[in-house]
C-alpha cells in the first residue's frame, strides 16, 4: 500500500475533489494538465533554476550538535528558514506560478493565514509580473501588520475577508468565492497540502524538494539516505508532506507530525485537527476537520497563527489513520519554550509554527544513535511580537 | 410520482423561491413556505444553513450565519417540518452543502427527508460522479430527486452527462458566479440559455443566481422552464420579515 495519492485524487478515505459545479472546469483543467506541465523538461528547468538563485537552495542540511547534545540523540535541521522570504511556502510559489504562466493565467488570488503564504505569493507575481490578489481575515490583517505591509510593497492588493470568523477558513472561503467568479483567467494559489484534488498531490510534489535534498545531503554527512525520524510542524501539512515525501514508502523512517494544540487538547482552544477532528469536508477535500456535532466548521486557536487552520491535509489524515505517522500535540507554552532554546543553544531564531515541531523533543526520547531530521520550516522574524510578549523581552 | 416531477408536466413557467432556514427568526420556516404556497409560488428550497457556504456571496452568507446563530441545525429543521405534509402539497427541496449531510449520515438524512415529505435535495459540493457511485441508491430508496448545476462553463459533454442521471430539472447556474453577484442579464447569458435549450435534454432547466424581478424572471424563463429566486427573497425578508411575502410573488409574476 502506498500513502501517496491514487489517480483518482485520494489518500485512502480522504482527498477527492467535493467542489461545487462551478468550480468544475478550472479544477478540471488543472487536474488534467499538472502532471504533463510539471514532467515537461523546460518546466523543470525554470522551476530548478529559481529554486537555486532565486530562493537559494539546496537549504542546509544543519547538524545541530549542542541540540544534538542536550537530548542525547543526533538532530539534524533542515534549514528552510533560510529560504528567500523566509520559510518554505516559497518552494510551493515558485512551482505554481510556473504553472500558471503555462496555463495561461494573468491574474493570480491567494488566501494567507498569518500573511506568510501571502508574502511568498506576492513575491513571485512581482517576479513574474503578474496581478496578485491575497485574501486575509480581516482579524489577521490587524494581527500581521507587517506581512500586509511586505504583501503592499510586492504589489499585491491585500482584500479583507470579512465574512465568518474573518480569518484564514474565511480567506480560503473568499479565495474561493472569486475563483468562482473570475473562472478563465484567474489561477488560485493554495499554500498549503489541502484543497480539492489536484492541489494537495500538486502542492506535496512542489514541497518535496525538502525530502529531495534530505536524501542526498544525508547520505553525504552520514552514509546513508534514511533517517530514523523526520520530525514536521503541521498546519494544512506543506511543509511536512514536503519533508515525508521522499520516505512516505520506506517504512524504517518514523514520521511524526507535530500538531498545536493551542492551550491544550482539551481547553477549547485548540488547532490540533487530527486528536479533535472528525471526518468530512472542507474547502473541497474530504478529510479531518474540527466541526460540531451539526457538521459546522469550528474555529481553531493556536498562538502560531501558521497553525491556526481547522483542518489538515488528506494525505496527513491518511497518515494518521493509518497510522503511518504520530501525531504529538504541542502546546503554545511547549512551542515558545523550545523556540527560545533553539535560540540559547543553537543561534538560530525559528517560526513559532517550526517551535512546535523541536517541542516534540520534550515528549519523545530518542536513542543516542538515532538520526532525526527536523523540519525548520520558518525563521522567526515574523513572531517577534509574539516572541516578545511572550517572554516580556 | 415524485412532487417535482408532476409540477415539472404542467405547462406553465415555474417560480421557485430559496430561503435560508431559521431567517429571519428561528421558527419562520412553516410560516414562510405557506405563504409561498398560497401566493402561488411553484417550488420551495429550503436552505439548510452551513458556516462555510462557498458557492454563495455575501447575502445568503448573513442569512446562514444568523440562522445559525439563532439555532437551526438538521435535526430542528427536521421536527420543524415534522407537519408540513398537512398543511403544504407543493414541492420541497432542501439546498444545503455536504459535510452537515455527512455527520447527519447521508442515509439518515435522506431518511429524514422522506419522513417529512421532502422531494428533492440540492447539494452544490456534491460532486455529479461521488454521487452517481456512492448515493444514487441511497437517494432512491428514499425517494429524493437529486438536482444537479450547470453553468455558462459547463461542457456539452458534460451537460449531458449530468442529463443522463438527472431525474428531475437541471438547475442552470445563470453565470460564472457565486449567489446574488449580478443583477440583470447580458446577451451572453441569454444566448447561453437558448444554446443549452437547443440541446433537447430530457430534463427541463431552471434558471437561478440573478433572477429579482420580473423582468429577470421573463428573461430567464424564454428558453427554460422556469426560474429560482434567491438573494432577493433574504433581502425582502431582512427588511419586511415574513410580512408581504404576497406582494413580493405578485411583483415577480
Ligand atoms: C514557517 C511556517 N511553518 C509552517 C506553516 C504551516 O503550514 P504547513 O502546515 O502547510 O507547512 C506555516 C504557515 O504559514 C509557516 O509560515
Amino acid at each position: 500500500m502506498s500513502y501517496n495519492v491514487d489517480s483518482q485524487g485520494y489518500y485512502g478515505d480522504f482527498g477527492g475533489a467535493f467542489i461545487p459545479e462551478m468550480l468544475y472546469p478550472n479544477v478540471e483543467e488543472l487536474r488534467l494538465n499538472y502532471l504533463k506541465v510539471m514532467a515537461e523538461p523546460s518546466f523543470q528547468a525554470a522551476f530548478n533554476a529559481l529554486l537555486k538563485d532565486y530562493v537559494g537552495r539546496p537549504s542546509p542540511l544543519y547538524f545541530a550538535k549542542r541540540l544534538s547534545e542536550k537530548y542525547n540523540t543526533k538532530i539534524y535541521l533542515k534549514r528552510e528558514d533560510l529560504n528567500h522570504t523566509g520559510a518554505h511556502k516559497i518552494n510551493n510559489t515558485i512551482g505554481q506560478i510556473l504553472m500558471a504562466q503555462r496555463l495561461g493565467k494573468t491574474r493570480i488570488i491567494a488566501e494567507t493565514g498569518a500573511g506568510q503564504h501571502g508574502v511568498a505569493t506576492a513575491t513571485v507575481c512581482a517576479l513574474m509580473g503578474l496581478e496578485c490578489i491575497v485574501y486575509m481575515g480581516a482579524i489577521d490583517i490587524k494581527r500581521q501588520a507587517p506581512n500586509v505591509a511586505r504583501m503592499k510593497m510586492l504589489g499585491a492588493t491585500v482584500v479583507p475577508a470579512n465574512s465568518g470568523s474573518k480569518t484564514l477558513k474565511d480567506a480560503t472561503n473568499e479565495a474561493i468565492r472569486d475563483w468562482i467568479n473570475n473562472p478563465v483567467n484567474t489561477h488560485y494559489i493554495i499554500g498549503s497540502v489541502v484543497g480539492p484534488h489536484p492541489y494537495p498531490d500538486m502542492v506535496a510534489r512542489f514541497q518535496a524538494v525538502i525530502s529531495e535534498e534530505i536524501q542526498w545531503q544525508l547520505q553525504d554527512k552520514e552514509g546513508r539516505k534514511e533517517p530514523d525520524y523526520i520530525i514536521a510542524c503541521v498546519g494544512g501539512g506543506s511543509n511536512a508532506a514536503g519533508a515525508f515525501y521522499h520516505y512516505l514508502d520506506s517504512p524504517s523512517v518514523q514520521l511524526i507530525a507535530a500538531e498545536a494544540a493551542g492551550l491544550g487538547i482539551d481547553s477549547g482552544e485548540s488547532a490540533a485537527t487530527s486528536f479533535l477532528g472528525k471526518e468530512g469536508i472542507i474547502h473541497g477535500s474530504k478529510t479531518l476537520l474540527m466541526q460540531t456535532s451539526d457538521g459546522q466548521i469550528t474555529e481553531p486557536y493556536s498562538i502560531s497563527a501558521g497553525l491556526d487552520y481547522p483542518g489538515v491535509g488528506p494525505m496527513h489524515a491518511n497518515l494518521y489513520k493509518t497510522k503511518r505517522a504520530e501525531f504529538v500535540a504541542i502546546t503554545d507554552d511547549q512551542a515558545m519554550a523550545s523556540g527560545l532554546e533553539l535560540c540559547k543553544l543553537e543561534g538560530i531564531i525559528p517560526a513559532i509554527e517550526s517551535s512546535h515541531a523541536l517541542a516534540v523533543f520534550k515528549q519523545k526520547t530518542f536513542k543516542p544513535d538515532d538520526i532525526v531530521v527536523v523540519s525548520l520550516s520558518g525563521r522567526g522574524d515574523k513572531d517577534l511580537e509574539t516572541y516578545m510578549r511572550h517572554f516580556e523581552l | 410520482m415524485n412532487r417535482i416531477q408532476e409540477k415539472l408536466k404542467v405547462n406553465k413557467k415555474l417560480l421557485s423561491i430559496y430561503f435560508s432556514a431559521g431567517y429571519p427568526s428561528m421558527d419562520d420556516t412553516v410560516e414562510i413556505i405557506q405563504e409561498l404556497e398560497k401566493n402561488g409560488v411553484d417550488m420551495i428550497e429550503i436552505g439548510l444553513p452551513f458556516s462555510d457556504p462557498l458557492a454563495d456571496g455575501p447575502t445568503i452568507q448573513e442569512s446562514s450565519t444568523q440562522a445559525l446563530k439563532n439555532g437551526m441545525t438538521s435535526q430542528v429543521l427536521f421536527n420543524q417540518l415534522k407537519s408540513i405534509r398537512d398543511s403544504a402539497t407543493i414541492p420541497l427541496v432542501i439546498m444545503g452543502y455536504f459535510n452537515p449531510i455527512l455527520q447527519y449520515g447521508v442515509e439518515a438524512f435522506c431518511k429524514s427527508c422522506q419522513e417529512v415529505g421532502i422531494d428533492g435535495l440540492i447539494i452544490p459540493d456534491l460532486p455529479v460522479d461521488v454521487y452517481d457511485t456512492h448515493y444514487k441508491s441511497t437517494f432512491k430508496k428514499y425517494g429524493l430527486i437529486n438536482i444537479f448545476l450547470i453553468t455558462p462553463q459547463t461542457s456539452a459533454d458534460r451537460i449531458r452527462y449530468i442529463d443522463s442521471i438527472s431525474e428531475g430539472f437541471i438547475y442552470m447556474v445563470s453565470s460564472s458566479s457565486t449567489t446574488g453577484g449580478q443583477v440583470g442579464f447580458q446577451k451572453e447569458q441569454t444566448d447561453y440559455f437558448e444554446r443549452v435549450a437547443k440541446m433537447n435534454l430530457k430534463s427541463p432547466l431552471i434558471v437561478g443566481f440573478g433572477i429579482s424581478n420580473h423582468d429577470t424572471f421573463t428573461q430567464a424563463t424564454q428558453h427554460t422552464k422556469g426560474a429560482i429566486i434567491g438573494s432577493a427573497f433574504i433581502k425582502h425578508l431582512s427588511v419586511k420579515g415574513i410580512k408581504n411575502i404576497d406582494t413580493f410573488v405578485k411583483n415577480i409574476l
